[in-house]
């Protein structure tokens, strides 16, 4: 579809108080292009090139996770998706516009951030932080609002932080803090949210707690999730969609069970492995081999 | 968390922020009543007050509105405008320490001042020189911090960098100046309000009133969601470098201001920020409690350097270094035990 009518389909459901409408089934390729994509991205720090020519797509409501090795520009990738870092080359799309050209607050509607590190100021209650996620909906005149006030509410009930509503962020365990900075992504009530390794810092069960919270997210709202993970056992259990990088370069996209085999992971990581079935959820499973010879970096 | 709704707008504030900015207030008036009374003709507080709304007579309205008023008004909008730029630069670096005399700028804004004396400049000049030196100092010490964007941290060491350097030249400047100008010179660089005219609050008034208003409402938001770190700032719709350099234009603007209007006041723009925190007891940057906190306490401290000693008057930079100093030991003190410094 064309941008003026995708545009008037969206002033039009505006209009009517809706999300846009979804694009009609069985229309061309071109016209099912998803809401978030990096197209021939190069990402790179001051000198130092991650990622040339890189070209991702975030399927629509789904749960996409970016594995691969470190240093491989993961996280980089979704700073440049969430318009954190500014592409060298290349742009991200957003509902089919340059995501650089759009007013920062009208992005910040649409999409949603969890960044790798951010700071709770000192003595803030979780209450406030949260509240502060209602920034892009608000103005002067309209500071808070019945509808903030409710959000937030619903927000921190999602991830069941309610009851720390009046506690201070900085005495709250690990998992908690993080489901915090959670419920603030999610009162900004965007249909897209990025996550940059929610999980690390994190012990297992509480990386299990935030996984899940992702997972009901994404089903239970329909959210279209996009986040960093570093277990690739992990990622093949909660991803409904993999992208797996290296060195910057785009190796292999799509369901956990297609992508995660044990070439690509050999390819991916240089670990060589056996994937057998996850027993508890059937999703596949990363089992490095016994009496290996490591080829890290290779 | 109070909040007022009429139809579509909505208002939020704080019961107990918004008791400390009437009280704070409050003090800083009824400092002022008791400073515009004081002195070799005294006037009872009640004569003050009428003779403010023209009910004096033509000897206490010559004595209120000309000679002491200017100086009482000069004194609580250095205070706030000072107190706001401590603010500001201190949510901004993420520092407590992070105010204008200690990164440079009020330094950058003697010099200013210093060479004029040299030149041998007019008072009018001499402020002109305070705006220019801080202003510069401000556009230098943000462009040597610039790496593809500007850091707290980075800015408070090139600041202090700077601070030291400039502290060494304004020295030297001193040696250059006649004896007159050397005495001249170094009550300015203490901090003064005296014989201060409605020319030299006129420029501050104006500042004051476009620039708060602007920061407050215009920039408060998005320097809450900057306090959160840059990458979240990004995620909520702010644009991090863009909402900080308008913020450290404002602030060089405001504490360069107060340096042409009372010279470099010690430590206001440090501890007026940091009290207001403390009477607030909110997280955050507090600009308007601040703004407040700074008047009162710069008349305040006026009134103090003026009526401490019988024989003679001392000027207020004396009294704002003397309780800045020691709040800031006190600061340093309860801090450590903290564990936080």
């Amino acid at each position: 579809m064309n941008p003026l009518t995708c545009r008037l389909r969206k002033a039009l459901a505006r209009a009517v108080g809706q999300r846009p409408l979804p694009v009609p089934i069985g229309a061309p390729m071109a016209q099912s292009a998803p809401r978030l994509a990096g197209r021939d991205l190069t990402l790179a720090y001051e000198k130092r090139t991650i990622a040339e020519g890189l070209t991702v797509d975030i399927p629509d409501h789904s749960f996409t996770v970016v594995v691969g090795p470190n240093a491989c520009g993961k996280s980089t990738l979704l700073r440049a998706l969430s318009r954190t870092l500014k592409p060298a080359a290349g742009t991200v799309l957003l509902d089919g516009r340059s995501i650089a050209d759009l007013p920062a607050k009208q992005v910040a509607r649409t999409l949603g951030l969890l960044p790798q590190s951010s700071v709770a100021p000192d003595g803030i209650t979780v209450a406030e932080l949260v509240s502060r996620g209602r920034y892009p909906h608000q103005s002067v005149l309209r500071q808070w609002s019945a509808e903030d006030e409710r959000v937030v509410a619903e927000a921190m009930a999602d991830t069941g932080v309610a009851d720390l509503a009046d506690r201070a962020v900085d005495e709250l365990s690990g998992g908690q803090r993080q489901r915090v900075w959670i419920a603030m992504a999610l009162a900004q009530q965007t249909p897209l949210l990025l996550l940059d390794e929610p999980t690390t810092y994190l012990d297992i069960a509480h990386q299990i707690e935030v996984l899940d919270l992702c997972a009901r997210l994404h089903r239970e709202q329909g959210r279209t999730l996009v986040a960093v993970l570093h277990d690739l056992n992990q990622a093949a259990r909660y991803a409904t969609h993999l992208v797996a990088l290296r060195d910057g370069r785009l190796i292999a996209a799509g369901p956990p069970a297609e992508v995660v085999t044990a070439d690509l992971v050999e390819e991916v990581f240089r670990l060589p492995c056996r994937v057998i079935p996850d027993p508890e959820t059937g999703t596949p499973l990363v089992v490095p081999t016994a009496n290996r010879r490591i080829k890290v970096g290779a | 968390m109070r909040t007022l709704r009429l139809a579509h707008f909505s208002l939020r504030y704080r019961p107990r922020a918004l008791a400390v900015v009437v009280a704070a207030l409050l003090l800083a008036l009824a400092v002022a009543v008791l400073a515009l009374g004081r002195g070799d003709f005294p006037i009872a507080p009640g004569e003050v007050l009428r003779t403010l709304f023209g009910g004096g007579s033509p000897a206490e309205d010559y004595i209120v509105n000309q000679l002491r008023l200017p100086r009482i008004a000069t004194a609580l909008l250095v205070g706030a405008a000072l107190a706001l730029a401590g603010a500001l630069f201190q949510t901004l670096v993420r520092n407590p320490l992070g105010s204008p005399d200690i990164l440079g700028f009020t330094q950058g804004a003697a010099t200013g001042a210093l060479l004029v004396v040299v030149a041998g400049g007019s008072s009018l000049a001499l402020a002109g020189g305070a705006i220019g030196g801080g202003l510069a100092t401000g556009a230098a010490i943000y462009a040597l911090a610039w790496r593809g964007g500007v850091q707290g941290s980075r800015l408070v060491m090139v600041g202090i960098g700077t601070a030291a350097i400039l502290t060494g030249l304004n020295g030297y400047l001193l040696t250059r100046t006649q004896l007159m100008d050397a005495a001249r010179a170094v009550l300015w660089l203490t901090g003064s309000l005296d014989g201060r005219g409605w020319d030299d609050a006129l420029p501050l008034l104006i500042a004051l009133a476009v620039l708060a208003p602007a920061v407050l409402l215009g920039c408060g938001p998005a320097l809450r969601a900057l306090e959160l770190g840059d990458d979240a700032a990004s995620g909520l719709g702010v644009r991090p470098e863009r909402v900080r350099m308008v913020l450290l234009a404002a602030a060089v603007l405001l504490a360069s201001l107060a340096a042409a209007a009372a010279g470099p006041v010690n430590f206001v723009a440090l501890t007026a920020p940091q009290l207001a925190r403390r009477f607030t007891r909110v997280p955050g940057p507090n600009l308007a409690a601040s703004m407040c906190t700074g008047g009162a306490l710069l008349v305040t401290a006026d009134f103090t350097a003026q009526h401490l000693f019988a024989d003679h008057q001392a000027p207020v930079g004396v009294v704002t270094g003397v309780l800045g100093g020691g709040y800031l030991v006190w600061l340093l003190a309860t801090q450590r035990r903290a564990g936080r410094l």
